[in-house]
């Protein structure tokens, strides 16, 4: 199944992309996908886990692990503080 | 009741009652005594016709020309007298006159907000302008508070604007922040976001925060009601310094906090007249760019924050002798240079006059640029190689071939050496035996800071007759070629 991740500001610098598609194994859970955004995209690293992260438009906890199905989209939007 | 908000309750009753009273004496007051404002008809040549006191059952307060003012929300059908009254009589502290405090500023003023704060500790700079909007080209050089509240007024006479010429600091915020209903974050550093979340946590202020960089925003409404979170609440630790860019370093388009900081407005606008849903709990982010606008729902606060859950170790005791600067690893700096780097000791760095004279009596010697492209592409040094900082590792095989090629191309680098030492440089035998086959070279940055970390990697890498150029392209300008543009 496919996942659309979107990236946003740090983020996307990191990754060099605004959005991926990310295919997993049927059953997968957030935690996975993360798991699998690190390894195609090592430089998220530098953000040592402080973003929000979301599923559908919807805030998941640092640590939290949901259910993901083929279509769900996840978003990374670390802090930014220009202004 | 905390004494704050005894104060706000009393506040609003005493509008109320001076709206009462103003209305009770319009209807009792011969037509020759009224206001002026409230009879035009008078002066317009229509003595003949009796004037007759305005009913304003809605005790709203609100005068002839302030309905005339703002008379096209008014008649929202959404919005109303009521809310209108709510706006005059509010009040909203505006953090940062920059970038997203000039449009939030602007528009609050007039939208007729009764009373605006502003705070900023700087003074306008041109390279600001192109964002900053409420400042003009006449104003360069003045304090942004001042020139603010100057556009401000010109903008609605009838409003009050206080300015805070000081900045935000522990000391002084909760204090700040109490005088006020909402609280509008328009600064652009950590260590101010969490320092105005802790005190809107404090004095329980709903806080409108906005944030721009490069082409992204992003936008909420932190510690509004009962279960609304904090900005801690998101994002409990700080992220690294690196991670935080700041217009100077990384650029942004300059509409981009324009789009943030009109939102913010909004975002005051709704809380203070209690008109429509606020983003409370929903996070928006935006990617111009892409032309995104990602909305995000948020939890309620969280039980375990150390600013707003049940046990706070952050009080209106505490706050003042918090560290901020060591919490999130940055001074509250802005758009000031950051500070000289000591990386690489200063006996092994020459100054753009040495600089200068060594380039003139080595012709073909070597300069590593390892600024970004954009700044590179805006001037660099005739012949520079452009080697950026950021992907420094990519360009080590490349200096390298270069090196070997200048070497093979002046065989008489002790004649180089020479003439270096000449030219009264403190650099000169520092590089051990890597001098003695291949030339030295030199590499320059914005200011200075980067060129010692790359001239460091360089050394990592086994080569070691690099020279950095102390305050870099910046200290050229100064000291060189004051034609040489500066940004």
């Amino acid at each position: 199944m496919d996942v659309r991740v979107l990236f946003f500001a740090r983020s996307r610098e990191l990754a060099g992309t605004s959005e991926a598609s990310v295919t997993l194994e049927p059953g997968s859970t957030t935690t996975v996908l993360l798991q699998q955004l690190l390894q195609k995209y090592p430089q998220l690293q530098e953000l040592q886990g402080s973003f929000v992260f979301s599923l559908n438009q919807e805030y998941l906890a640092p640590g939290e692990e949901q259910p993901l199905k083929g279509g769900d989209e996840v978003a990374v939007i670390p802090p930014i503080s220009g202004g | 009741m905390s004494s704050s908000e005894e104060l706000q309750r009393l506040r609003a009753e005493n509008e109320a009652l001076r709206a009462e009273l103003a209305a009770l004496k319009r209807s009792q007051q011969p037509p020759a005594a009224q206001a002026p404002a409230a009879a035009p008809a008078a002066n317009g040549g229509g003595a003949a016709c009796p004037a007759f006191a305005p009913w304003d059952g809605m005790h709203h307060g609100l005068d002839k020309e302030q309905i005339s003012r703002y008379s096209r929300q008014i008649i929202l059908h959404s919005f109303g007298v009521q809310a209108q009254a709510r706006l005059c009589r509010g009040s909203v502290l505006i953090i940062g006159a920059g970038g997203l405090g000039s449009p939030a500023a602007l528009y609050l003023a007039a939208a007729g907000v009764g009373r605006l704060g502003i705070v900023d500790r700087d003074v306008v700079e041109l390279s600001n302008i192109h964002r900053q909007v409420i400042h003009k080209e006449a104003s360069v050089g003045v304090h942004k508070a001042l020139s603010a509240a100057e556009a401000c007024r010109a903008l609605n006479s009838s409003i009050l604007v206080e300015t805070y010429l000081e900045g935000l600091k522990p000391d002084n915020a909760v204090e700040l922040i109490s005088e006020y209903d909402v609280i509008v974050d328009a600064s652009d550093n950590a260590p101010t976001r969490y320092l105005i979340s802790d005190a809107c946590c404090v004095a329980r202020r709903p806080l409108v925060s906005g944030a721009a960089i490069g082409t992204d925003g992003q936008l909420t409404v932190y510690c509004h009601g009962e279960d609304g979170p904090c900005y801690r609440c998101l994002f409990p630790e700080s992220p690294a310094a690196g991670n935080c860019a700041r217009c100077v370093d990384a650029g942004v388009l300059g509409v981009v906090p324009g789009v943030i900081g009109t939102l913010q407005a909004l975002e005051a606008v709704k809380l203070l007249s209690g008109v429509g849903d606020t983003l409370s709990r929903r996070l928006l982010a935006i990617d111009c760019a892409a032309g995104r606008f990602h909305s995000v729902k948020l939890r309620a606060k969280s039980p375990a924050c150390i600013a707003c859950g049940t046990s706070p170790t952050i009080t209106a005791a505490t706050l003042p002798s918090y560290d901020y600067a060591a919490f999130t690893g940055q001074a509250a700096a802005n758009d000031a240079a950051p500070a000289p780097l000591q990386l690489i000791p200063r006996g092994e760095r020459i100054t753009p006059r040495e600089l200068q004279q060594r380039l003139a009596a080595e012709p073909g010697a070597l300069v590593l640029d390892v600024r970004p492209l954009e700044q590179f592409n805006i001037c660099h040094l005739p012949g520079a190689m452009h080697t950026p900082y950021k992907y420094f590792d990519r360009h080590l095989d490349a200096i390298r071939t270069r090196l070997g090629a200048s070497a093979a191309a002046q065989p008489a680098t002790a004649a180089g050496a020479a003439n270096a030492a000449a030219a009264g440089d403190t650099a000169a035998e520092q590089n051990g035996t890597d001098t003695a086959s291949s030339p030295p070279f030199y590499v320059v940055c914005r200011r200075g800071n980067d060129s010692q970390r790359a001239l460091a990697a360089l050394r990592r890498a086994g080569i070691s007759q690099g020279i950095d150029v102390v305050g870099g392209m910046e200290g050229w300008a100064r000291e060189v070629d004051t034609s040489f543009p500066t940004y």
